[in-house]
């Protein structure tokens, strides 16, 4: 396990950062307990020119656990694919506001998403392994990063990291459909883990899975926060409760004229904060089951 | 014990309706049937007798004991590898285009579609006079395999992109969004995972229009397959094919030439299945599921 430690201290490079400015702001002097890894603020997202989601702004925190909840529709899913500029892919989709990654602006002019989605991993809510062997799914990523040295070893240490080696290391070359649904799922995040990101983007990972498999994905996340920041987006409360550190409760405002919903943040805290004692009425009834 | 009433049968009217329209399937496909086992029959009951060495080797002859359909068999197959090697890339790729980058609010991707669809019903008889017109006259290639491989490349370049666009929409976006959350560029995502993961159906939409091509005679005859080739067909050469001998044979008044043309059709027919059954074994090998 620990001959990957090197992985997330690794320089951050994002074409068109500024390295020195860069170690500047990792740099120890500011060592505040908590790090701040994304620095959101003003956050608009609009498809169509209709807002799924406005007003967010937050911080969120290396090495911890935040999770996304609030009701469907809420805008949840569409914030957390702003962190890797998946949203990019949708060509109606407009992304407004700021989101800066170490101090650098990920919708800056001079960022490539491509080395963007390099840096922070997803992975969706559905398992969504490749129709190849499970050794070739790992394997993609470092392929088209051209990082073709110890590719065995790179795969074998990304799948011992999503606590899956065990159980396909005498079948690599099987296709990855054999495997079981959280199997396939834990596959994903090894796959996302190969190419040594530094966050991990988690929307709804365990929603099509079966209680154990969630169990399985939830102690990984233990596991894995110790190297990454993952971000997850989940509509289960008790998992929010069990995996954050800190959580983000979001909510919709209706437009009943225009029929139009968008989604808001309401209530960023620590995660016993937000179950426990809510400063926001709307909180409150959503996290003890009176709404949603 | 009696059937309490709720449970008991539907009505007469419900049940005659029911069994009347499958009796209506079951004279459709037997229609179908029928037809194309009385046609396979009445070939092979008169021609094949005549399926021999002289049949695939000799060249044609005006005495049908000697006549033999070689040069059209070969000048068949040499135009399939041809149109094989002109039609895939074209046609794949403007598929790929179509579907993995073209932005479809813009007016000319959208003419670009209805374009091919439209072309796709255009009579093989048109495509044979714009060969004629442009490519044997216009550009002075001449009567040659060449322009013969080339219209059948125009006649079926609709289909295979048809075709193509339907296997690569089959493959779904998650498979996408999992390689681009991973870094990897459209290049990388459409070499890496969309194209090998449509293969499967483009061979077989592609073999399909092949074996479609493969029959074809009327633009074939425009463009100038002679119907008495003595050698082996060449790139820029004069040209036969199967289907224009068979055509020609039957033209003629003499009973054996009749024959030889039954013996010409099961060679055909031969070619032709056996392209299906390849494209359907590997529509089954290789079939995915999601």
């Amino acid at each position: 396990m620990s001959d990957m430690e090197s992985a997330p201290s690794a320089p951050v490079t994002i074409a068109g950062m500024d390295e020195k400015l860069l170690a500047e702001r990792r740099g120890t002097g500011s060592s505040t307990r908590r790090d701040v890894l994304f620095d959101v603020a003003d956050l608009r997202v609009e498809y169509s020119g209709v807002a799924a989601l406005k007003d967010v702004t937050l911080e969120i925190y290396k090495n911890h656990v935040t999770a996304f909840i609030g009701p469907s529709g809420c805008g949840k899913s569409t914030f957390i694919r702003c962190f890797n500029r998946m949203n990019d892919l949708i060509p109606t989709a407009a992304v407004d506001g700021r989101i800066l990654y170490h101090g650098i602006d990920l919708y800056g002019p001079d960022v490539d998403s491509v080395e963007v989605r390099k840096r922070i991993g997803m992975v969706f809510q559905k398992p969504n392994p490749f129709p190849k062997s499970i050794y070739d799914n790992v394997a993609f990523g470092p392929r088209v990063l051209g990082w073709k040295k110890n590719l065995d070893e790179r795969v074998e240490e990304a799948l011992r990291h999503a606590a899956l080696w065990d159980e396909v290391k005498n079948r690599l070359k099987a296709s990855a459909y054999s495997l079981s649904g959280g199997q396939q799922q834990r596959l994903c995040i090894a796959r996302c883990l190969a190419v040594e990101p530094d966050v991990l983007l988690m929307d709804e990972p365990a929603s099509a899975l079966d209680p154990i498999s969630t169990t399985s994905i939830e102690d990984l996340m233990h596991e894995l926060k110790r190297e990454f920041t993952i971000v997850i987006v989940t509509h289960n409360m008790q998992q929010a409760a069990r995996v954050a550190d800190m959580t983000a409760f979001f909510s919709v405002e209706v437009d009943e004229e225009r029929d139009h919903r968008t989604g808001i943040l309401v209530e960023y805290d620590q995660t016993p904060t937000i179950f426990t004692n809510p400063s926001d009425k709307r909180t409150e009834d959503y996290v003890t089951g009176r709404f949603g | 014990m009696s059937v309490p009433e709720a449970l008991g049968r539907r009505s007469q009217g419900d049940r005659v309706r029911g069994t009347a329209f499958y009796v209506l399937l079951l004279v459709s496909v037997t229609i179908g049937f029928l037809l194309l086992g009385v046609l396979l029959v009445d070939v092979f009951r008169k021609g094949i007798g005549y399926v021999d060495l002289t049949l695939l080797n000799e060249p044609n002859s005006s005495d049908p004991n000697k006549a033999g359909a070689g040069p059209a068999i070969r000048g068949t197959i040499y135009m399939m590898i041809l149109l094989l090697v002109f039609v895939v890339p074209i046609g794949v790729g403007t598929a790929l285009y179509l579907e993995e980058y073209a932005n479809r609010e813009r007016w000319y991707n959208r003419l670009l579609e209805i374009n091919i669809q439209n072309l796709a019903a255009v009579p093989s008889i048109v495509y044979g006079i714009l060969g004629l017109a442009f490519l044997v006259r216009g550009i002075g290639l001449g009567q040659v395999l060449l322009a013969g491989a080339l219209i059948l490349t125009l006649l079926v370049l609709p289909t295979v992109i048809v075709a193509s666009r339907e296997a690569i929409r089959a493959v779904p976006d998650s498979i996408r969004q999992g390689a681009y959350a991973l870094g990897a560029t459209q290049w990388q995502v459409v070499w890496r995972q969309v194209l090998p993961a449509a293969i499967p159906g483009i061979a077989t939409g592609s073999i399909l229009a092949l074996a479609r091509a493969i029959g074809e005679t009327a633009p074939l005859l425009l463009v100038g397959a002679l119907t008495y080739v003595a050698v082996n067909p060449t790139l820029l050469g004069s040209f036969t094919a199967l289907p224009v001998q068979i055509y020609q044979w039957i033209a003629r008044p003499q009973e054996e030439f009749r024959i030889l043309a039954a013996a010409g059709i099961i060679v055909l027919l031969a070619i032709l299945l056996t392209m299906n059954a390849f494209a359907i074994w590997l529509r089954n090998h290789y079939q995915r599921r999601w």
